[in-house]
């Protein structure tokens, strides 16, 4: 495993749009996220949340400022090394995006199977297992399309955590999630944490997470404006 | 199915799951696979007929090579070829014998229908210069007015031709003439023809006053044994003094001759084009097919993507799908091709039926063009931003 912190954000700078359309939607970011920590990025709808998540993700191009994704720079990067640094990624999306011909264990296995060929009972058991953590053990061979939203999402996040990445970026997660379920979520993921290092960061306004979070980062038209550790000393 | 797949790309067979999971989305690109197919058989077939009825002619007789006029693009295309280069050729040491062929329809009117019989004059007396089957009847055609008839023709009873025999022989009226079959010998219908008729030179002259025996339609001739009938040929085009004469071997003059019906004439051309026309709705059905789902599941091939799956795995779940559908659709359109060729044998008596050629070319040509529908398809794939997920 690479020393050292898992994202070191320094000077981030990111535009959209060309010519007159141009406009700035992330200003000097400086962010340090420590190994096995769960920080939570809050801030109004357009502040640049999702925009640090996608750069951070690999799934943008950084263009001004530097990103340090596990122990490599971003900038620049090839698309070979992205598409590797991906698959330690685990990603999670407000649209579950399913394949609706694939059943839920199915979708899982997904997540293993990126990482090569496998044992396909090994890879049955590690998925099943996820499954179950999720509280799915019992809609394992069910397809998308008779799951409940909220079932759905909680696939998708097995599918994100099936592979044990050293990173998750979850951008609201539990807003399909009913209220236990939602909690139940949140408790994985801090387990998951504390137990292997795996570092999470989450976009969320959900007042359960932010409770339990190790840090919250906020935004405001994209400045990090408050940096706060609530259980910190 | 889906074991086969998961074994052979190493992963969930998810383009197969993909097709199949909606059976009725599957079945209608399956039949437009197998619409594809049976238009492809179709035209292959009649291709194919017409190369057997083309060449069905060249069978009765038996030479090495062949005089025709320049213009003579067929065996029943184009002028005549005088006599005389005849003994110019047979000059030539390894030239051993020669004769004149002659060729004409005539038609022979049948209660409710007329039969047209492309009719072949040759001397009865250089039999080496027929078919086996033909020469050991052909002692009857030295009787005026005799004729061989082809007893496949189409139009013709089966009856009446097998109660053709030289004890109770068969005439029927030519303009004026009464010409008499006394056996037949085995042929069939063709694109320009019901059938054939083999008489004398002498009885061929009479049917066709207007014709002169020293100018046969064509020369065909034989070398000796162990001359090689190309070199002949070659060294005849510098003996013989008329240049813009076409003297090949006889099997080059079937050849060209094919060539010349398949890209030339106007039926060949369009069987041709037929099979282009299936093949180009075989790629455009894949390739919508293909593409529709591709586009279909943006949102999950860009979650695949932001996974880290490689551009080949894309790649390969597509071409998985075309795998699919050409395999599938195939063996529908196989069957359905197969039947529909008897069908058609039946109602035109055309040599029309399905081959391992066939089935196998159209097969491989099934898979190789669905693939590349498929390469195709995946170019929608760019649209898969997985950076428009969160
Ligand atoms: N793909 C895009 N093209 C153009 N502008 C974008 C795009 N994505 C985000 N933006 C703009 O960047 C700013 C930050 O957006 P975003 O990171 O999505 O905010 P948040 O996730 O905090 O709601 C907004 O002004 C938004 O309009
Ligand atoms: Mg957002």
């Amino acid at each position: 495993m690479d020393p050292g912190p898992p994202v070191v954000i320094r000077g981030l700078n990111h535009w959209f749009g060309a010519g007159e359309a141009r406009k700035q939607a992330l200003y000097d970011i400086d962010l340090t996220i420590a190994r096995g920590s769960l920080t939570a990025v809050v801030g109004p709808s357009g502040s640049g949340k999702t925009t640090v998540l996608t750069l951070v993700g690999c799934l943008r191009e950084v263009q001004e400022g530097s990103v340090r994704l596990l122990g490599h720079e971003l900038r620049h990067a090839k698309p070979n090394l992205l598409m590797l640094l991906r698959r330690r990624l685990g990603f999670i999306f407000q649209a579950h995006n399913l394949h609706d011909s694939l059943t839920a264990i199915e979708n899982v296995r997904m997540g293993l199977q990126v990482h090569g060929a496998m044992d396909p009972r090994r890879e049955i058991e590690a998925a099943g297992h996820a499954l179950a953590l999720l509280g799915l053990a019992d809609r394992m061979d069910y397809l998308p399309a008779n799951l409940s939203g909220g079932q759905k999402q909680r696939v998708a996040i097995a599918r994100a955590l099936v592979g044990n990445p050293d990173l998750i970026l979850a951008d609201e997660p539990t807003a399909a999630l009913d209220r236990e379920s939602g909690s139940n979520v949140v408790d994985i993921l801090m387990r998951l944490g504390k137990a292997r290092g795996t570092t999470t960061i989450m976009v969320t306004h959900d007042g359960r997470i932010l409770d339990r979070a190790d840090r919250i980062v906020t935004l405001e038209e994209g400045r990090i404006v408050a940096d706060t550790a609530p259980f910190a000393g | 199915m889906r074991w086969i797949i998961a074994r052979l790309f190493g992963r969930l067979p998810i383009g197969w799951l993909q097709l199949t999971h909606s059976r009725t989305r599957f079945a209608s690109a399956l039949a437009g696979v197998a619409f594809a197919n049976v238009l492809v058989f179709v035209q292959l077939g009649l291709m194919s007929s017409m190369a057997t009825a083309t060449l069905r002619p060249y069978s009765f007789f038996r030479a090495d090579v062949m005089i025709s006029a320049p213009d003579a693009d067929s065996l029943t295309e184009g002028g005549n070829v005088a006599r005389q280069w005849l003994l110019q050729a047979l000059a030539d040491p390894e030239v051993e014998a020669g004769i004149g062929l002659f060729l004409g329809n005539v038609t022979w009117h049948l209660p409710g229908k007329g039969l047209v019989l492309t009719t072949f004059g040759v001397d009865p007396a250089a039999s080496g210069f027929l078919a086996p089957d033909i020469a050991a009847k052909a002692g009857v055609l030295s009787m005026r007015n005799a004729g061989l008839l082809d007893r496949l023709s189409r139009g013709l009873p089966r009856e009446t031709a097998a109660a053709i025999r030289p004890q109770t022989p068969l005439s029927f009226e030519v303009s004026g003439d009464t010409v008499t079959l006394y056996d037949t010998f085995a042929g069939g219908g063709g694109f320009s023809g019901d059938g054939h008729m083999v008489v004398s030179d002498q009885t061929f002259l009479g049917l066709f006053p207007a014709r002169s025996s020293a100018a046969p339609d064509h020369l065909l001739l034989r070398v000796v044994p162990g001359a090689d009938p190309v070199v002949v040929a070659e060294r005849l085009r510098d003996l013989v003094s008329d240049k813009s004469l076409r003297i090949r071997t006889y099997a080059a003059a079937g050849r060209e001759d094919l060539v010349y019906q398949q890209t030339r004439r106007p039926t060949g051309i369009i069987f041709g084009f037929g099979v282009v026309i299936g093949i180009l709705v075989g790629l455009v059905i894949v390739y919508q097919v293909l593409s529709t789902d591709v586009a279909d599941h943006l949102g999950e091939y860009a979650t695949f993507k932001a996974m880290g799956y490689p551009p080949r795995f894309f790649l390969g779940v597509v071409l998985e799908e075309a795998l699919v559908l050409g395999i599938f659709g195939f063996l529908p359109g196989l069957g359905l091709g197969t039947a529909l060729l008897a069908l058609m044998a039946q109602a035109t008596t055309l040599p029309l039926q399905m081959t391992a050629t066939m089935a196998l070319s159209v097969f491989v040509g099934t898979i190789v063009f669905s693939m590349l529908s498929g390469v195709l398809a995946t170019r929608r794939l760019a649209a898969a931003d997985p950076a428009d997920l969160f």
